[in-house]
């Protein structure tokens, strides 16, 4: 039953072969029996599960059921839940029972989805490895001595280890699409403003969008089907028309340019890599579609600008994390500078508090022209790379990673060589644009354990349709996307 | 030395929006603590703010007041710091881009001349909440009703010279605000408070001196007086040879000094930056044209109207038209009557009377516009005399009738103030008292003629307690004719 997509689940339970009670259980069942490995759950919510399940089951028998009416999910810690601990896997927010639902909460919940929990993440998501959880290291399914990715690193073992067939994550410099590659799955980062971020606690507000993690392109276009929606609460939600993004996963792309940045085809990639993306991009043009190398002559420029502006925004968005209101307050505060100051110091990790003052220092006074305000103009220059590009292709791809899962621990002494990790993610985040990693290969890591190389799938402003189209044409013609790992099949 | 004295204000004023500039909470004052406050006024993590149009309209309608520069892209940006009040950690205000540019207002001096101050800015931002210290042991509490209330900071050039220049420019921007009915300008409850630049210089020297900033004065007369001190330590200090350091003091208003609450050396650098959770605020001449359509007629128009239409003197307009809500009642009054000159006699006396004897506002005074100018036509037509007219006016203020204007003609009635004209009606009565008073009768006799007029004043006086609505002039002149008679 865990094999199980979302298509197919809502398929089964409008077909009656299983209640949403019945698949519920034995999805929670699976993730007691497993999840101690992986550590994929900060939470798991079974009891209001089971009471979501029954009530799908009696909306159904009501004859009142839609497609995802009692199909079985889970949400990214970083999205706020009514009465449910949302701790943003920081030790800051270990106590916050949010008082709210996040508004992709609320839209899952009224489509009448099932939630199993909440999911591990980097703290705040801060982190490419998962590693910066308070609770704890990810493990990745098909290596567990390996890193998922980062920041949504639980949303994507779990939907590996098949604990789960979707959940919701969160990306803001690669958050989606790098976990989704190491852990072989289906990640899609919608265009800024297409999904709501009321309810999704900021990082760097600018940057941050919501999206989904699922095992195929058809299960992410049914879950954004439901997140995207215009929300009045969010000033930077786009009103602009959504469409079935299940309806055109079919179409043709035969005609359709795909673009292939030569920035993002180095040297330093390994061949096998490159092969593998190659070989997908092929498959592509089997199907029809032509290839075109392009330039994004400012690539080198995403990741210093990212890391002047994440860290800023970071840095202000944090601050309400202050030990007054919620949250983490130390022992005994002699007086609000001890209380600000201990409160902070003890609740926060080492990326975090990193990061804090990076974009703190970049934004004083004195460095904010040479920082924050030249990281933006580099913005614009990186997104008109991206519009000069898009007048001459339809989609761009590209490797989602320049390496597959790492071992854990590899990285966390050398922050630099961890923010290198999203050195083919970033610049999307930087221009707004949504991107997709789809399953398109696989290495063989040293001891012999296969791992996922992702390909990334980048789309004009807005169209999401058709990256959600090329994805699941891809996953009709070859099988990737099928493979799990070797224990978990 | 001659100095030269240099101020700048920074008021802050909130508007009367119903609810907060980010929020949907109501910002209603006197609310049991953190009972307005929502989950974005607290700051919770994942809520994102949403500009409330309505005090974009009102800042725009101030601008377009002082006549300034309207900003058709203004954009929000942070100010960080960390105290307990402010819960996000920063304050979202306006630092590069401000809805309201240059503009100028003009303040009336004491000798009846004007000057022009110019407003360099007026930029919209939130409120803090506020710190409790009483009631919490060593600890202190917070009530966030305060936190997101929506202020338009008004900043203007360093170009007052005295502090009563200041005062004025104060009492004057408080007129602009609650004319434009953008801020209820309740100094008491902090709707408008005021932040004093002060500085001096040897008189002739073009750069300024060091200043000093008096934070939070929140009175008219605590303006003054708080410059006023201000300017004469720094003159002590600097007559002595010393020198001002550049910090933030506090007025105490019963020690009447200014005393030091932080030095700007340690201030905070607030890292503004751009709020990327709020779009740039983007207006066009349309959306200007449409407010400036709703502005109303501004305290300096109206008061050169009442001198130019209605001849009052300019003290009189200066004084009627210093307040939209008593501008307004005079009006009304002046209206009904159709006489500018005798409502705003009344308004100045009676009506301003009564309300320091009760210590209200003009709104809250039981007799109405209306019924005052209804007093005023039945003065003008002889059926009240002045003081019974008076006696009605007090009544109504104290609460008798119905509120209504016709109230008034039964309430007259009842209590006997219908002016009596009638000479034969009036001789009745002066036979009468004349019978009543025989010797008052022998002792006027008795005086010399050329003092008789003053030992009238008694048989006026009885006259009048014996009817009390006996038309004054009717008595005099049937009482010197009758007295004539006898002698």
């Amino acid at each position: 039953m865990h094999n199980k997509t979302i298509a197919q689940i809502a398929r089964d339970l409008a077909a009656g072969e299983y209640s949403s009670v019945e698949i519920t259980q034995s999805l929670l069942t699976r993730i007691e029996q497993l999840d101690k490995t992986y550590n994929s759950f900060i939470t798991v919510t079974a009891e209001q599960a089971l009471a979501q399940a029954k009530a799908a089951d009696e909306q159904r028998a009501a004859g009142n059921a839609n497609a995802w009416t009692g199909v079985p999910m889970a949400h990214k810690d970083i999205f706020c839940t009514n009465g449910v601990l949302t701790s943003c896997a920081s030790k800051m927010l270990s106590n916050f029972v949010a008082p709210y639902d996040a508004t992709v909460v609320s839209n899952f919940n009224q489509a009448g989805a099932v939630s199993l929990g909440k999911l591990n993440m980097d703290e705040f998501a801060m982190g490419s490895s998962n590693e910066s959880s308070y609770y704890g290291g990810v493990k990745n399914p098909w290596d567990i001595e390996r890193v998922p990715g980062g920041s949504s690193g639980g949303s994507a073992a779990a939907v590996a280890a098949r604990l789960v067939p979707g959940a919701t994550a969160t990306d803001t410099g690669g958050s989606i699409r790098q976990p989704a590659a190491f852990c072989g799955i289906t990640g899609l980062k919608p265009t800024y403003g297409r999904v709501s971020r009321w309810g999704m606690i900021a990082f760097a507000s600018s940057l941050d969008q919501g999206g989904t993690m699922t095992r195929t392109a058809e299960d992410s276009a049914m879950m954004l089907n439901v997140m995207a929606s215009f929300d009045p609460k969010d000033s930077t939600c786009v009103d602009q028309d959504i469409p079935d993004y299940t309806a055109t996963l079919n179409n043709s792309i035969e005609g359709l340019t795909i673009g292939l940045p030569k920035e993002y085809f180095r040297d330093d990639l390994s061949a096998e890599m490159q092969q593998q993306v190659r070989d997908a991009i092929a498959e592509f043009e089997k199907m029809g579609a032509k290839v075109k190398e392009i330039s994004l002559p400012n690539t080198h420029l995403a990741i210093p600008a990212y890391y002047v502006v994440a860290p800023a925004e970071c840095s202000a968005n944090l601050s309400r994390m202050d030990g007054v209101r919620f949250g983490h307050r130390c022992e005994n505060p002699q007086d609000i500078n001890d209380l600000y100051k201990r409160s902070r110091g003890e609740g926060f990790g080492e990326e975090v508090k990193r990061r804090i003052m990076v974009g703190a220092y970049a934004l004083s006074a004195g460095f904010y022209d040479a920082y924050y305000k030249q990281a933006q103009q580099v913005r614009r220059l990186i997104k008109n790379d991206f519009v000069e590009a898009f007048k001459e292709v339809d989609v761009i791809m590209s490797p989602t990673t320049p390496s597959p899962a790492f071992k854990a621990g590899e990285k966390t002494s050398d922050p630099v060589a961890m923010y290198l990790e999203d050195i083919f993610t970033i610049a999307l985040n930087l221009a707004g644009l949504p991107g997709m990693s789809i399953p398109c290969g696989q290495v063989a890591a040293e001891g012999g354990n296969p791992l996922p190389v992702g390909l990334q799938l980048i789309g004009n402003y807005f169209d999401e349709a058709r990256l959600l189209n090329l994805g699941h044409q891809f996953q009709q013609a070859t099988d990737w996307h099928q493979q799990a790992p070797a224990d978990l099949a | 030395m001659e100095w030269e004295v240099v101020i700048g204000l920074e008021i802050h004023a909130q508007l009367a929006t119903k609810s907060k500039i980010f929020s949907g909470a109501s910002t209603e004052y006197g609310a049991d603590a953190n009972t307005q406050a929502c989950a974005v006024d607290l700051g919770l993590p994942g809520v994102l703010p949403v500009f409330n149009e309505e005090a974009l309209r009102m800042a725009v309608k101030f601008g377009l007041a002082i006549d300034a520069e309207i900003g058709k892209k203004s954009v929000f940006d942070r100010k960080n710091y960390f105290y307990p009040d402010l819960p996000k950690g920063y304050q979202t205000t306006q630092l590069h881009h401000p809805i309201v540019g240059m503009g100028h207002i003009d303040i009336e001096l004491d000798d009846g001349s004007t000057r022009r101050i110019n407003v360099t800015r007026a930029h919209l931002e939130e409120d803090a909440g506020k710190s409790v210290h009483e009631g919490f042991g060593t600890m202190s509490g917070i009530d966030l009703n305060r936190a997101g209330t929506p202020l338009v900071e008004i900043v203007s050039e360093p170009e007052m010279r005295s502090a009563k220049e200041a005062a004025a420019y104060f009492r004057k921007m408080h007129s602009i605000v609650t004319y434009l009915g953008i801020c209820d300008g309740d100094l008491s409850q902090g709707s408008m408070r005021c932040d004093c630049n002060v500085s001096l210089r040897p008189k002739g020297q073009e750069e300024f001196g060091t200043r000093t900033e008096i934070k939070n004065v929140n009175s008219f007369r605590n303006v003054e007086r708080a410059i006023e001190v201000e300017i004469e330590r720094q003159m002590d200090i600097l007559e002595d040879g010393g020198s001002i350091t550049q910090e933030t003091r506090l007025y105490d208003a019963d020690k009447n000094e200014t005393r030091s609450m932080r030095s700007k050396e340690v201030a905070n650098d607030y890292r503004y930056f751009p709020c990327p959770d709020l779009l740039p605020v983007i207006i066009d001449d349309n959306y200007i044209e449409a407010v400036r359509e709703t502005l109303p007629e501004l305290p300096d128009a109206k008061r050169h109207r009442f001198v130019k239409d209605h001849g009052l003197s300019t003290t009189e307009a200066a004084v009627l038209a210093s307040s939209r809500d008593l501008a307004h009642y005079f009006e009304t009054a002046a209206h009904a009557a159709n006489d500018y000159k005798l409502a705003a006699n009344w308004v100045q006396a009676d009506v301003s009377a009564a309300l320091n004897r009760l210590e209200i506002s003009v709104t809250e005074l039981a007799a109405t516009a209306e019924q005052l100018g209804r007093i005023l036509v039945l003065i003008k037509d002889n059926t009240l005399n002045n003081g019974g007219a008076k006696e009605v006016f007090n009544a109504l203020v104290e609460g008798k009738g119905d509120g209504s204007v016709d109230c008034i003609d039964s309430l007259i009635d009842s209590m006997g103030l219908k002016q009596v004209s009638d000479t034969g009606a009036i001789e009745a009565i002066v036979d009468e008292v004349l019978a009543n008073n025989q010797k008052l009768v022998e002792s006027y006799l008795a005086t010399p003629v050329e003092k008789r007029g003053k030992a009238m004043g008694p048989f006026i006086g009885q006259t009048r307690k014996a009817a009390k609505g006996v038309n004054p002039q009717v008595v005099m002149e049937v009482l010197k004719k009758k007295l004539s008679e006898l002698g």
